[in-house]
């Protein structure tokens, strides 16, 4: 015979809806982050995000969170809206930050610091200051990245570049940081910090592109930034978002299902485009991209001393590689070295696991689909994801041969690209305006999809072009 | 016969020549293909399309195909291939999407013949039929495969995979109609050409994507394929289930594979990333390729044979922008330079070694083993005589050395285990009561540490001189073995040369052992031993009776030299001589056990202030009771590394845990964990599974405490629908059911639930045994005779 213990379920934890882990926290007498009036985001109401009765599916995910974390951060909160993403990028956080790895703990979390320092985003930096500090980090590193070891503050130089103009990094960078000596790196310490560097400069992005409240504890606190400095501050003040947006709005939608429907057509029907024509195309969008450059381009005046100091050189920021007059470096071509193929092979070689985690997360945020636009359900929207995945590469200088870069311009709307080329590469300068100027009529979890897959398109851009810069070491 | 045949008429004409050469492309390579003759080779890449002919002791380009005004996209090249029919007639793939075929036999500059542009993604693969002249094959990215008549400007047949990116396609060498294709999703397909709406059969191959696949020349049945997660596979598709027979696993994703011709087991492959070289394996030895390129610099991007039926020149194209032939005759193989040994230790002392056979007997003549060697055991490769290629063959030797039987035994371990009292009681008790169980097992010295134990931690202040006496009387009276020059110390305490024998009497058993076997250990050993007098091929030459003599040279002369520092430091420098040699017991524990003897010691060498202080303070300790236990802290330590450093972790860990607090912060956390693992790890394999886990629990350090915490879960069905329960035990969410009822009471069962493997039926531990106890029938009626044990 055998004997057996049954799964128990906590009681504190079974009666948990929404932001209620908190409460059940509380009644156990422990010091639980309280619930504020505002909610996890400042773009998005409240009610959207804590529905009454969440699946279960995401309750659960939550109470998993809630058990291994401590907390349920206002990050997952947004995520929670899609929570097979979720689960996929806790995962690959955990890993980052918890597992096994070549760097130590709070070394791990200096280096997040450091890269959300590079945008400027007072939620992760203050974030990851109080978790720098739990798993035994020296306060004194805290001042800034002058009192850190020389090791951290050799990967500022790498830190700027992954950040804001990833095309730059050569194989003599790594050479560098490399090269044997007191300071130097080991192959595998130095993957995983390329790995946290575009997990953290991505995860910024997300945190301004959906208006990420402060934590409730970090409230008050010196370390936060309203996440969006640029007026309107009030909460889900309802412009049209979601609500009974203008007639335009309605169209808006209407034209892009329409679209979608004619290039489908087309696609089947003629296939008269030159292969010239095709390249002028792609160099197109990334000229026309220097046109989406937000307007209000405000001098980083608000910057806080407290972030600052974990960045050097802060007027480095995101350039367009074709501007005219300039050498433009070379695209880099997305058959050459794609993620499937090389990035995973390597990564795998020198950190493995997190390989397996990266290609399961990008390929469940490149998947992800509820087969709905808007109010419309049942639309295939493959076309529109790979446009805005296309889209960031294509911000990023990475060019696929086999896509047409006419359909980004016919699917995505002028306010969009603005939107999306704001969040990928200076994410810092997202205004709530933006956020609500597009797509007026979708919803709001689709708004965070469109940021999902900015996130990941971004990360895994700034990742290959880091592992390229490795392979080449390598070889 | 016929074989051979086809062999030479093939070769017949034009018999094939050269040597390992390269030529130098303008651009990395993404692909090669031979013609039918392998007088020419293509090469196709982002920024190269160039026909090569193969001369002598050359490369000479003799076509460029890239013409034109301004550089298409067409030409950029993923994949290329020849056909083996019209030697004529090329088909590449371009990253676009656009499948081109090229026809040599134009007049134009421009050879260009045909365009398909049905794939929306790029194409990863393009295959012409092995027989059949105009048909060609290609697979794409976007899911499709689509199968092309030359003589038509579209395709005849689309087949969808239903899934991923398809990263190869294959036709079959045999089977007309038959072609494989490989997924991203590490799924390979087989399909009938004839059928384009479904795959005749599919089974996953990898984990990750499949990068490639290849047919066995001559088995019609075999499949070879790579694949991302570095395994190259060969299934065999004559059963009805595809099953894999042979797998290799390499040190990077699989980016090719191809069979050598005429040699069955043969395989070529080269990796995607990171590793350079190109690999021959014979998949009947995965462990090691048996021959290695290692020209390139850069990833092989292709690999082909020149000839299909000349398994000795292999072609490749790399990202290095180099076009190589190799030579079979220059390959390395690695075999030649690995050096395969193997040593291991059972549990009970016994040692397998396991090496070349030329080296053991070689070895033997030289100098013969001193000791147990008991059962040599040959073990030998039978060469498969029709296998013509020589360097597969190899043969070992395995040699398994018996300890004798008394000497090897583990029981004392054992015993002490099971016996050894670690908590709930009085630490005198324990320690009296472990004091005990050692010495009935004749380990006096380990008894003697228990009591010292005792008298410095627990009865400090109540214990009389006359008790200390008379312990330690006790402790020297019992010592088994003395000679006879050093009796005079002994009543006044342990002298450290009759310790020293003594020890040499315990830990014979391991010195034999160590001799006899293993000559390595010994050199090793004796490149440690600096600082001693004895020369080196003396500890080598280590003849039975020369060991006495042996040891007290190397204990007597460091002892001599370290007695110059003082007291703590001297603990150092003298546990790493005995580090050296395990019959270097107890220097340590000389001083841990018995003042007398330090004072002896401090006597006899120079007295250095620190020394004779530390020392007069002990002796004053012990008899007037003035100084706190912490005082011994560090001498404990020092005991308790020796004992771990000596091997006997059982003691080390058992004092640890006896002693608790009083003495764990002496000791580093990482050490402490180390002890237990390895203690743990001991007794597992002796199975003791009752005291292993009962030390986890006693074991302060948290690393071991949650060691039986992990993996507690119990994953459970419910009994009604047959799905996993996730939330709770005792209910299942899909059906609403509270699905474990006690039989006998029936109420849901919350807690300790028995069921009956017999009849599944169970409930309430304590009402299922109450019910088994008057009855011998299963309580939920279903008449099975359920026992309960």
């Amino acid at each position: 015979m055998l004997v057996a213990g049954s799964q128990c379920c906590s009681p504190g934890l079974a009666e948990y809806r929404g932001c209620g882990p908190l409460r059940g926290g509380e009644d156990r007498g422990i010091k639980m982050p309280r619930q504020l009036g505002r909610g996890p985001s400042a773009f998005i109401p409240v009610e959207e995000i804590l529905r009454e009765g969440v699946e279960s599916s995401r309750r659960q995910l939550f109470i998993d969170a809630f058990v291994s974390a401590g907390k349920v951060d206002n990050i997952a909160m947004v995520m929670g809206l899609h929570p097979q993403y979720l689960s996929s990028f806790w995962k690959t956080q955990y890993l980052l930050l918890r597992m096994d790895g070549p760097l130590p703990y709070h070394k791990r979390h200096y280096i997040a610091i450091m890269a959300a320092a590079r945008h400027q985003c007072s939620y992760l930096v203050g974030l990851h200051m109080g978790e720098f500090l739990q798993v035994g980090g020296n306060p004194a590193w805290l001042q800034g990245l002058h009192c850190a070891p020389p090791k951290l503050r050799s990967l500022n130089e790498i830190n700027k570049l992954l950040a804001h103009r990833p095309w730059l990094i050569t194989k003599e960078h790594i050479e560098a940081l490399l090269k044997t000596g007191e300071n130097s790196w080991s192959l595998a310490e130095l993957v995983q910090a390329l790995v946290l560097l575009t997990h953290y400069h991505s995860l910024a992005s997300f945190v301004f592109g959906c208006g990420i409240n402060p934590e409730a504890e970090q409230d008050g606190g010196p370390g936060c930034r309203p996440p969006s400095p640029h007026g309107d501050s009030s909460p889900a003040s309802d412009d049209g978002v979601g609500g009974s947006g203008g007639k335009d709005a309605m169209r808006e939608v209407e034209v892009l299902m329409e679209r979608m429907q004619l290039l489908r057509e087309s696609q089947l029907e003629e296939e008269g485009v030159t292969q010239e024509e095709m390249a002028t195309r792609f160099e197109l969008e990334k000229t026309e991209s220097l046109l989406v450059a937000p307007s209000d381009i405000a001098a980083p005046t608000s910057l806080q001393s407290n972030v600052l100091c974990f960045v050097e050189d802060p007027e480095f920021g995101y350039k367009d590689f074709t501007r005219r007059g300039e050498q433009a470096p070379p695209t880099f071509r997305a058959q050459d070295y794609t993620w499937e193929d090389h990035g995973y092979s390597l990564i795998n070689r020198l950190y493995p696991d997190v390989g397996q985690l990266l290609d399961e997360k990008f390929q469940v945020v490149y998947n992800l689909t509820y087969n709905t636009i808007a109010m419309h359900c049942g639309v295939d929207t493959s076309m529109l994801r790979r446009a805005i995945w296309n889209y960031v590469h294509c911000v990023f200088g990475i060019r696929y041969d086999d896509y047409d870069y006419g359909e980004v311009n016919q699917l995505l709307e002028r306010s969009l690209k603005v939107y999306i080329k704001t969040v990928a590469c200076y994410p810092e300068k997202t205004t709530k305006r933006m956020y609500t100027q597009f797509w007026r009529h979708f919803k709001h979890s689709e708004k965070v999809h469109v940021n999902l897959l900015l996130l990941e398109a971004r990360m895994q851009a700034a990742l290959l072009y880091a592992l390229r810069a490795v392979t080449r070491y390598m070889t | 016969m016929e074989k051979m045949a086809r062999v030479t008429t093939a070769l017949g004409g034009n018999t094939i020549t050269g040597r390992t050469m390269f030529c130098h492309l303008d651009a990395p390579a993404n692909a090669i293909s031979v013609c039918r003759d392998a007088a020419q080779v293509v090469v196709a890449g982002r920024n190269i399309f160039k026909i090569y002919s193969i001369e002598e002791d050359q490369f000479v380009e003799k076509l460029n195909l890239r013409v034109g005004r301004k550089p298409s996209l067409n030409f950029s090249c993923a994949d290329v291939v020849w056909h083996q029919m019209d030697e004529n007639l090329l088909a590449t793939a371009a990253t676009n999407g656009v499948v081109v075929t090229w026809n040599l036999g134009k007049p134009s500059r421009n050879k260009q013949d045909q365009l398909f542009t049905e794939h929306k993604r790029t194409v990863n693969k393009v295959c012409f039929h092995p027989t059949e002249v105009y048909m060609l094959l290609s697979g794409s990215q976007d899911g499709y495969m689509k199968c092309f008549d030359l003589r038509k400007k579209d395709s005849v047949s689309t087949f969808s995979g239903q899934s991923e990116s398809v990263r190869d396609v294959q036709f079959s060498i045999r089977d007309y109609f038959t072609f494989a294709a490989t997924f991203e999703n590490g799924n390979v397909q087989l399909w009938d050409i004839r059928r384009p709406d479904r795959y005749e059969r599919m089974f996953t191959a990898h984990n990750g994507p499949v990068f490639c696949c290849d047919w066995h020349p001559e088995d019609r049945g075999w499949l070879a394929t790579g694949g991302r997660d570095k395994m190259v596979k060969v299934w065999d598709m004559n059963t009805t289930r595809a099953k894999e027979i042979y797998c290799v696993q390499t040190i990077a994703s699989v980016a090719r594979v191809k069979w050598r011709p005429e040699c069955k087991h043969h395989i070529a492959t080269c990796s995607m990333m990171v590793d350079h070289n190109i690999y021959v394996w014979d998949v009947r030895r995965p462990f090691i390729p048996s021959a290695m390129f290692e020209e390139h610099k850069d990833v092989t991007t292709g690999i082909v044979w020149r000839h299909l039926h000349d398994p000795y020149f292999l072609l490749s194209g790399s990202k290095d922008s180099t076009l190589y032939q190799h030579i079979f005759k220059d390959a390395s193989q690695p075999i030649d330079r690995a050096n395969p040994e193997g040593l291991c230790y059972s549990l009970y002392g016994d040692l397998a070694f396991a090496a070349k056979e030329s080296l053991i007997s070689s070895d033997s003549n030289r100098k013969p083993y001193i000791g147990d060697r008991r059962h040599p055991i040959f073990f030998k490769r039978k060469l498969d005589p029709t296998e013509q290629f020589e360097y597969i063959s190899s043969s070992s030797a395995l040699s398994v050395f018996e300890t004798d039987v008394e000497s090897g035994s583990m029981d004392w371990f054992v015993h002490t285990a099971k016996q050894y009292a670690l908590a709930g009681r009085p630490l005198a008790e324990l320690c009296d009561h472990n004091a005990k169980v050692a010495k009935d097992l004749d380990r006096n010295q380990v008894a003697q540490t228990w009591t010292m134990l005792r008298i410095i931690y627990s009865s400090l202040g109540t214990v009389s001189s006359a008790n200390l006496n008379h312990s330690i009387g006790k402790g020297s009276t019992t010592l088994p073995l003395m000679n006879s020059f050093n009796l005079k110390d002994i009543p006044s305490g342990l002298g450290s040369e009759s310790r020293l024998d003594r020890s040499k009497g315990e830990s014979r058993t391991e010195n034999i052992l160590m001799d006899s076997s293993s000559t390595l250990i010994n050199n090793e050993d004796n490149e440690e031993t600096e600082g001693s007098d004895v020369p080196a091929d003396y500890l080598l030459g280590d003849v039975e009776g020369d060991e006495d003599d042996l040891y007290m040279m190397d204990h007597e002369n460091p002892h001599a030299e370290e007695q110059e520092y003082s007291l703590p430091q001297e603990a150092f420098p003298l546990r790493h001589e005995i580090v050296d040699n395990p019959s270097a017991l107890d220097h340590l524990q000389d001083k841990a056990d018995s003042p007398h003897v330090s004072g002896n010691e401090a006597e006899t060498v120079s007295l250095t202030p620190v020394e004779s202080f530390s020392l007069i303070s002990i002796s004053h300790s012990l008899y007037e009771n003035r100084l706190p236990s912490d005082f011994f802290n560090p001498i404990v330590r020092d005991t308790l590394l020796f004992y771990a450093e000596q091997g006997d972790v059982q003691t080390a860990v058992s004092v640890l845990i006896v002693l608790g607090d009083r003495i764990r912060k002496e000791i580093d956390e990482q050490t402490q964990e180390h002890w237990y693992t390895s203690y743990i790890d001991l007794l597992q394999r002796f199975q003791l599974w009752n005291i292993s886990n009962e030390v986890i629990k006693l074991s302060t350090c948290r690393a071991i405490n949650c060691l039986n915490q992990a993996s507690t879960t119990l994953h459970i069905n419910c009994s009604n629908c047959k799905r996993p329960m996730s939330n709770r035990g005792w209910i299942c969410d899909r059906c609403r059911q509270c699905a474990s009822m006690c039989a006998v009471c029936h109420h849901v069962v919350k807690g300790l639930f028995v069921w009956c493997q017999g009849c599944s039926h169970g409930g309430h531990l304590q009402h299922i045994m109450k019910w088994l106890e008057t009855s011998s029938h299963c309580p939920a009626g279903c008449g099975h005779l359920c026992e309960y044990t």
